[in-house]
Protein backbone atom coordinates (compact mmCIF):
# COMPACT_ATOMS: atom_id res chain seq x y z
CA UNK A 1 0.00 0.00 0.00
CA UNK A 2 1.60 3.48 -0.85
CA UNK A 3 1.58 6.38 1.46
CA UNK A 4 -0.71 8.56 0.34
CA UNK A 5 -3.55 5.34 0.50
CA UNK A 6 -2.21 4.30 3.41
CA UNK A 7 -3.08 7.97 4.70
CA UNK A 8 -6.49 7.58 3.41
CA UNK A 9 -7.36 5.10 4.82
CA UNK A 10 -6.13 5.84 8.03
CA UNK A 11 -8.24 9.30 7.64
CA UNK A 12 -11.20 7.49 6.85
CA UNK A 13 -10.92 4.69 9.82
CA UNK A 14 -9.77 7.54 12.59
CA UNK A 15 -12.93 9.43 11.47
CA UNK A 16 -15.61 6.63 12.13
CA UNK A 17 -13.57 5.70 15.40
CA UNK A 18 -13.81 9.23 16.22
CA UNK A 19 -17.51 9.56 15.72
CA UNK A 20 -18.34 6.66 17.90
CA UNK A 21 -16.43 7.49 20.34
CA UNK A 22 -18.11 11.15 20.50
CA UNK A 23 -21.29 9.34 20.44
CA UNK A 24 -20.39 7.06 23.26
CA UNK A 25 -18.85 9.81 25.09
CA UNK A 26 -22.14 11.91 24.91
CA UNK A 27 -24.24 9.01 26.21
CA UNK A 28 -22.15 8.48 29.51
CA UNK A 29 -23.80 9.46 32.88
CA UNK A 30 -22.08 13.02 34.21
CA UNK A 31 -19.67 13.03 37.17
CA UNK A 32 -21.18 12.57 40.08
CA UNK A 33 -24.58 10.88 38.99
CA UNK A 34 -23.73 7.16 39.13
CA UNK A 35 -26.54 4.99 37.63
CA UNK A 36 -26.64 1.57 39.35
CA UNK A 37 -27.86 0.13 42.47
CA UNK A 38 -25.23 -2.00 43.77
CA UNK A 39 -22.63 0.97 44.54
CA UNK A 40 -25.69 2.95 46.12
CA UNK A 41 -26.39 -0.36 48.50
CA UNK A 42 -22.96 -0.89 49.12
CA UNK A 43 -22.09 2.63 50.23
CA UNK A 44 -24.92 2.51 52.33
CA UNK A 45 -24.34 -0.90 54.42
CA UNK A 46 -20.13 -1.23 54.22
CA UNK A 47 -20.09 0.94 57.42
CA UNK A 48 -23.37 -0.37 59.28
CA UNK A 49 -22.24 -4.35 58.24
CA UNK A 50 -19.12 -4.68 58.15
CA UNK A 51 -17.66 -1.03 60.07
CA UNK A 52 -14.70 -0.79 57.10
CA UNK A 53 -14.84 3.02 56.07
CA UNK A 54 -13.03 2.27 52.69
CA UNK A 55 -15.94 0.80 50.66
CA UNK A 56 -13.88 -0.12 47.87
CA UNK A 57 -11.43 -2.79 50.35
CA UNK A 58 -14.71 -4.07 51.89
CA UNK A 59 -15.65 -5.00 47.95
CA UNK A 60 -12.27 -6.38 47.16
CA UNK A 61 -11.89 -8.37 50.57
CA UNK A 62 -15.16 -9.16 51.36
CA UNK A 63 -18.07 -8.32 48.99
CA UNK A 64 -15.92 -9.75 45.87
CA UNK A 65 -13.17 -11.61 47.63
CA UNK A 66 -13.72 -14.30 44.95
CA UNK A 67 -12.68 -12.08 42.49
CA UNK A 68 -9.69 -10.81 43.98
CA UNK A 69 -8.44 -14.16 44.46
CA UNK A 70 -8.94 -14.49 40.71
CA UNK A 71 -6.73 -11.55 40.26
CA UNK A 72 -4.17 -12.73 42.57
CA UNK A 73 -4.14 -15.81 40.83
CA UNK A 74 -3.29 -13.81 37.10
CA UNK A 75 -0.78 -12.30 39.30
CA UNK A 76 0.89 -15.80 40.40
CA UNK A 77 0.48 -17.41 36.96
CA UNK A 78 2.48 -14.08 35.19
CA UNK A 79 4.92 -14.28 38.00
CA UNK A 80 5.13 -18.43 37.50
CA UNK A 81 5.47 -17.21 34.09
CA UNK A 82 8.34 -14.53 34.32
CA UNK A 83 10.04 -17.35 36.12
CA UNK A 84 9.75 -20.23 33.65
CA UNK A 85 10.40 -18.22 30.52
CA UNK A 86 13.98 -16.31 32.41
CA UNK A 87 14.82 -20.04 33.54
CA UNK A 88 18.53 -20.55 33.27
CA UNK A 89 19.09 -21.72 29.98
CA UNK A 90 21.53 -24.31 28.18
CA UNK A 91 24.53 -22.15 26.84
CA UNK A 92 23.51 -18.90 29.43
CA UNK A 93 26.33 -18.15 31.56
CA UNK A 94 26.03 -16.13 34.59
CA UNK A 95 29.06 -13.69 35.12
CA UNK A 96 29.64 -11.14 37.56
CA UNK A 97 26.99 -8.73 38.32
CA UNK A 98 27.48 -5.88 37.31
CA UNK A 99 25.87 -2.87 35.56
CA UNK A 100 27.16 -2.61 31.74
CA UNK A 101 24.64 -1.79 29.35
CA UNK A 102 26.19 -0.08 26.33
CA UNK A 103 26.92 3.24 26.51
CA UNK A 104 27.20 3.54 30.49
CA UNK A 105 30.56 3.40 31.76
CA UNK A 106 29.68 4.80 35.06
CA UNK A 107 29.99 1.70 37.36
CA UNK A 108 29.28 2.75 40.70
CA UNK A 109 26.10 4.98 41.69
CA UNK A 110 26.46 8.80 42.02
CA UNK A 111 26.75 10.22 45.52
CA UNK A 112 23.15 11.71 44.55
CA UNK A 113 21.44 8.58 43.85
CA UNK A 114 22.93 6.84 46.93
CA UNK A 115 22.28 9.56 49.41
CA UNK A 116 18.88 9.78 47.73
CA UNK A 117 18.13 6.07 47.47
CA UNK A 118 18.79 5.38 51.28
CA UNK A 119 17.14 8.09 51.89
CA UNK A 120 14.01 7.31 50.31
CA UNK A 121 14.30 3.61 51.39
CA UNK A 122 13.06 3.73 55.39
CA UNK A 123 10.34 5.99 54.02
CA UNK A 124 9.24 4.22 51.32
CA UNK A 125 9.01 0.91 53.71
CA UNK A 126 6.38 2.39 56.10
CA UNK A 127 3.92 4.22 53.39
CA UNK A 128 3.85 0.61 52.01
CA UNK A 129 3.01 -1.34 55.23
CA UNK A 130 1.03 1.99 56.16
CA UNK A 131 -0.97 1.48 53.08
CA UNK A 132 -1.12 -2.31 53.28
CA UNK A 133 -2.16 -2.17 56.88
CA UNK A 134 -4.58 0.66 56.52
CA UNK A 135 -6.48 -1.04 53.41
CA UNK A 136 -9.39 -1.27 55.57
CA UNK A 137 -10.09 2.55 56.57
CA UNK A 138 -8.03 4.79 54.07
CA UNK A 139 -7.80 4.58 50.12
CA UNK A 140 -5.31 1.70 49.26
CA UNK A 141 -4.69 -1.76 50.23
CA UNK A 142 -2.76 -5.02 49.91
CA UNK A 143 -1.92 -4.04 45.98
CA UNK A 144 -0.77 -0.53 46.02
CA UNK A 145 1.18 -1.40 49.41
CA UNK A 146 2.37 -4.63 47.55
CA UNK A 147 3.95 -2.68 44.76
CA UNK A 148 5.16 0.17 46.90
CA UNK A 149 6.92 -2.41 48.99
CA UNK A 150 8.72 -3.97 45.84
CA UNK A 151 9.61 -0.28 44.82
CA UNK A 152 11.85 -0.26 48.34
CA UNK A 153 13.91 -3.01 46.54
CA UNK A 154 14.45 -1.18 43.85
CA UNK A 155 15.87 2.06 45.41
CA UNK A 156 18.29 -0.36 47.28
CA UNK A 157 19.26 -1.75 43.70
CA UNK A 158 19.47 2.00 42.82
CA UNK A 159 21.42 3.05 45.89
CA UNK A 160 24.04 0.78 46.15
CA UNK A 161 24.57 -2.51 44.00
CA UNK A 162 22.98 -6.13 43.07
CA UNK A 163 24.97 -8.05 45.00
CA UNK A 164 23.57 -5.98 48.02
CA UNK A 165 19.72 -6.34 46.61
CA UNK A 166 20.30 -9.96 46.87
CA UNK A 167 21.32 -9.68 50.43
CA UNK A 168 18.72 -7.76 51.45
CA UNK A 169 15.89 -9.74 49.47
CA UNK A 170 16.84 -13.14 49.10
CA UNK A 171 15.09 -14.83 46.18
CA UNK A 172 13.94 -17.62 48.63
CA UNK A 173 12.20 -14.84 51.25
CA UNK A 174 10.76 -13.48 48.18
CA UNK A 175 9.38 -16.36 47.01
CA UNK A 176 8.43 -17.48 50.27
CA UNK A 177 6.19 -14.36 50.40
CA UNK A 178 4.50 -14.64 46.89
CA UNK A 179 3.52 -18.05 47.79
CA UNK A 180 2.72 -17.29 51.58
CA UNK A 181 0.39 -14.30 50.51
CA UNK A 182 -1.76 -16.04 47.71
CA UNK A 183 -1.99 -19.59 49.93
CA UNK A 184 -3.27 -17.16 53.03
CA UNK A 185 -6.11 -15.29 50.84
CA UNK A 186 -7.44 -19.01 49.73
CA UNK A 187 -7.16 -19.85 52.91
CA UNK A 188 -9.37 -16.64 53.76
CA UNK A 189 -11.85 -17.89 51.73
CA UNK A 190 -11.57 -21.56 53.04
CA UNK A 191 -12.51 -20.06 56.82
CA UNK A 192 -15.53 -18.69 55.18
CA UNK A 193 -16.30 -22.08 54.14
CA UNK A 194 -15.61 -23.22 57.69
CA UNK A 195 -17.05 -20.63 59.79
CA UNK A 196 -19.72 -18.67 58.03
CA UNK A 197 -21.22 -21.38 55.48
CA UNK A 198 -19.62 -19.55 52.28
CA UNK A 199 -16.41 -19.00 50.41
CA UNK A 200 -15.40 -15.59 51.23
CA UNK A 201 -18.01 -14.65 53.77
CA UNK A 202 -16.65 -12.60 56.75
CA UNK A 203 -16.44 -14.93 59.19
CA UNK A 204 -14.31 -12.81 62.10
CA UNK A 205 -15.73 -10.12 64.04
CA UNK A 206 -16.42 -6.85 62.40
CA UNK A 207 -15.28 -4.66 65.93
CA UNK A 208 -15.94 -0.71 65.50
CA UNK A 209 -15.14 1.03 62.51
CA UNK A 210 -12.59 3.66 62.92
CA UNK A 211 -10.21 0.83 64.66
CA UNK A 212 -7.15 -0.86 63.42
CA UNK A 213 -8.57 -4.40 63.85
CA UNK A 214 -11.83 -4.00 62.65
CA UNK A 215 -13.68 -4.82 59.21
CA UNK A 216 -13.33 -9.09 60.22
CA UNK A 217 -11.61 -10.61 56.79
CA UNK A 218 -10.90 -7.03 55.29
CA UNK A 219 -7.44 -6.69 56.90
CA UNK A 220 -6.45 -10.21 56.80
CA UNK A 221 -7.45 -9.97 52.82
CA UNK A 222 -5.26 -6.87 52.59
CA UNK A 223 -2.58 -8.16 54.09
CA UNK A 224 -2.58 -11.60 52.32
CA UNK A 225 -2.86 -9.77 49.07
CA UNK A 226 0.15 -6.91 50.17
CA UNK A 227 2.65 -10.08 51.32
CA UNK A 228 1.71 -11.55 47.07
CA UNK A 229 2.18 -8.46 45.25
CA UNK A 230 5.31 -7.71 47.26
CA UNK A 231 6.70 -10.93 46.71
CA UNK A 232 5.65 -10.84 43.08
CA UNK A 233 6.81 -7.60 41.82
CA UNK A 234 10.06 -8.12 44.12
CA UNK A 235 10.55 -11.41 42.09
CA UNK A 236 9.44 -10.10 38.47
CA UNK A 237 11.84 -7.06 39.55
CA UNK A 238 14.95 -9.61 40.63
CA UNK A 239 14.04 -11.86 37.62
CA UNK A 240 14.76 -9.25 34.89
CA UNK A 241 17.53 -7.36 36.94
CA UNK A 242 19.35 -10.63 36.51
CA UNK A 243 18.60 -11.05 33.24
CA UNK A 244 20.30 -7.76 32.67
CA UNK A 245 23.13 -7.94 35.11
CA UNK A 246 23.81 -11.53 35.39
CA UNK A 247 22.96 -13.58 32.52
CA UNK A 248 24.62 -13.57 29.68
CA UNK A 249 24.82 -16.35 26.53
CA UNK A 250 27.77 -18.30 26.53
CA UNK A 251 28.79 -18.08 22.46
CA UNK A 252 28.79 -13.88 23.27
CA UNK A 253 31.99 -14.86 25.59
CA UNK A 254 33.91 -16.00 22.97
CA UNK A 255 34.59 -13.11 21.17
CA UNK A 256 36.09 -11.76 24.12
CA UNK A 257 35.79 -8.27 25.92
CA UNK A 258 34.39 -5.53 23.88
CA UNK B 1 -13.15 21.60 40.19
CA UNK B 2 -14.66 22.18 36.54
CA UNK B 3 -11.97 24.07 35.86
CA UNK B 4 -9.12 21.87 36.96
CA UNK B 5 -10.97 18.67 35.53
CA UNK B 6 -10.99 20.25 32.48
CA UNK B 7 -6.99 21.12 32.83
CA UNK B 8 -6.15 17.93 34.17
CA UNK B 9 -8.04 16.15 30.86
CA UNK B 10 -5.62 18.63 28.31
CA UNK B 11 -2.82 17.69 30.28
CA UNK B 12 -3.43 13.61 30.22
CA UNK B 13 -4.49 14.27 26.22
CA UNK B 14 -1.40 15.97 25.66
CA UNK B 15 1.01 13.63 27.78
CA UNK B 16 -0.96 10.68 26.08
CA UNK B 17 0.00 12.36 22.36
CA UNK B 18 3.98 12.71 23.96
CA UNK B 19 3.95 8.92 24.39
CA UNK B 20 3.20 8.15 21.01
CA UNK B 21 5.22 10.78 19.43
CA UNK B 22 8.40 10.39 21.19
CA UNK B 23 10.23 7.47 18.71
CA UNK B 24 13.25 7.18 20.83
CA UNK B 25 12.23 3.35 23.32
CA UNK B 26 14.30 5.01 25.78
CA UNK B 27 12.60 8.48 25.99
CA UNK B 28 9.54 6.64 25.71
CA UNK B 29 9.35 5.02 28.32
CA UNK B 30 10.29 8.13 30.88
CA UNK B 31 7.22 9.77 28.50
CA UNK B 32 5.11 7.09 29.65
CA UNK B 33 6.06 6.77 33.30
CA UNK B 34 5.23 10.54 33.29
CA UNK B 35 1.93 9.74 31.84
CA UNK B 36 1.52 7.10 34.51
CA UNK B 37 1.66 9.89 37.00
CA UNK B 38 -0.92 12.30 35.51
CA UNK B 39 -3.19 9.60 35.05
CA UNK B 40 -3.05 8.74 38.68
CA UNK B 41 -3.63 12.75 39.13
CA UNK B 42 -6.56 12.10 36.87
CA UNK B 43 -8.18 9.56 38.75
CA UNK B 44 -7.32 11.51 41.61
CA UNK B 45 -9.70 14.42 40.66
CA UNK B 46 -11.84 12.14 39.80
CA UNK B 47 -12.42 11.42 42.95
CA UNK B 48 -11.38 7.58 43.16
CA UNK B 49 -8.42 7.68 45.17
CA UNK B 50 -7.51 3.78 45.14
CA UNK B 51 -7.72 3.93 41.62
CA UNK B 52 -5.21 6.51 41.30
CA UNK B 53 -2.86 4.85 43.53
CA UNK B 54 -2.98 1.42 41.64
CA UNK B 55 -2.55 3.70 38.35
CA UNK B 56 0.45 5.23 39.71
CA UNK B 57 2.52 2.32 41.57
CA UNK B 58 1.56 0.18 38.25
CA UNK B 59 2.01 2.99 35.38
CA UNK B 60 4.93 5.06 36.90
CA UNK B 61 6.98 2.46 38.42
CA UNK B 62 6.33 -0.84 37.91
CA UNK B 63 5.63 -0.87 33.70
CA UNK B 64 8.42 1.93 32.74
CA UNK B 65 10.45 -0.30 35.24
CA UNK B 66 10.05 -3.75 32.91
CA UNK B 67 10.25 -1.57 29.70
CA UNK B 68 13.89 -0.12 31.07
CA UNK B 69 14.90 -3.62 32.11
CA UNK B 70 14.38 -4.79 29.21
CA UNK B 71 15.78 -2.15 26.78
CA UNK B 72 18.52 -2.55 28.62
CA UNK B 73 19.20 -6.11 28.13
CA UNK B 74 18.18 -5.91 24.47
CA UNK B 75 20.89 -3.47 24.00
CA UNK B 76 23.56 -5.62 25.69
CA UNK B 77 22.46 -8.96 23.80
CA UNK B 78 23.43 -6.42 20.72
CA UNK B 79 26.69 -5.98 21.46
Amino acid sequence: MSPPVRRRVFLAAGAGLAALMLWAFAGLPDFGHYVGPYGDILNRSAIPDRQVTAVVSAINFDYRGFDTLGEEFILFAAVVGVASLLRELRGERNRRPRDDARGRRVREPSVAVTLMGLALVGPTLVIGLYVVAHGHQTPGGGFQGGVILATALLLVFLADQYVTLRRVGPMALIELAEATGAAALGLIGIGGMIWAGAYFANFLGVGHAGRLLSGGIVLPGSIAVGLAVTGGFAFMLSEFLEQTLVVRRGRRRRRGRR
Amino acid sequence: MIVLQLAVRLLVARAALAVVTTRDPLRQAMVASLYGLILGILFFVWQAPDVALSQTVVGAVALPLMILLALAKVKDEEE
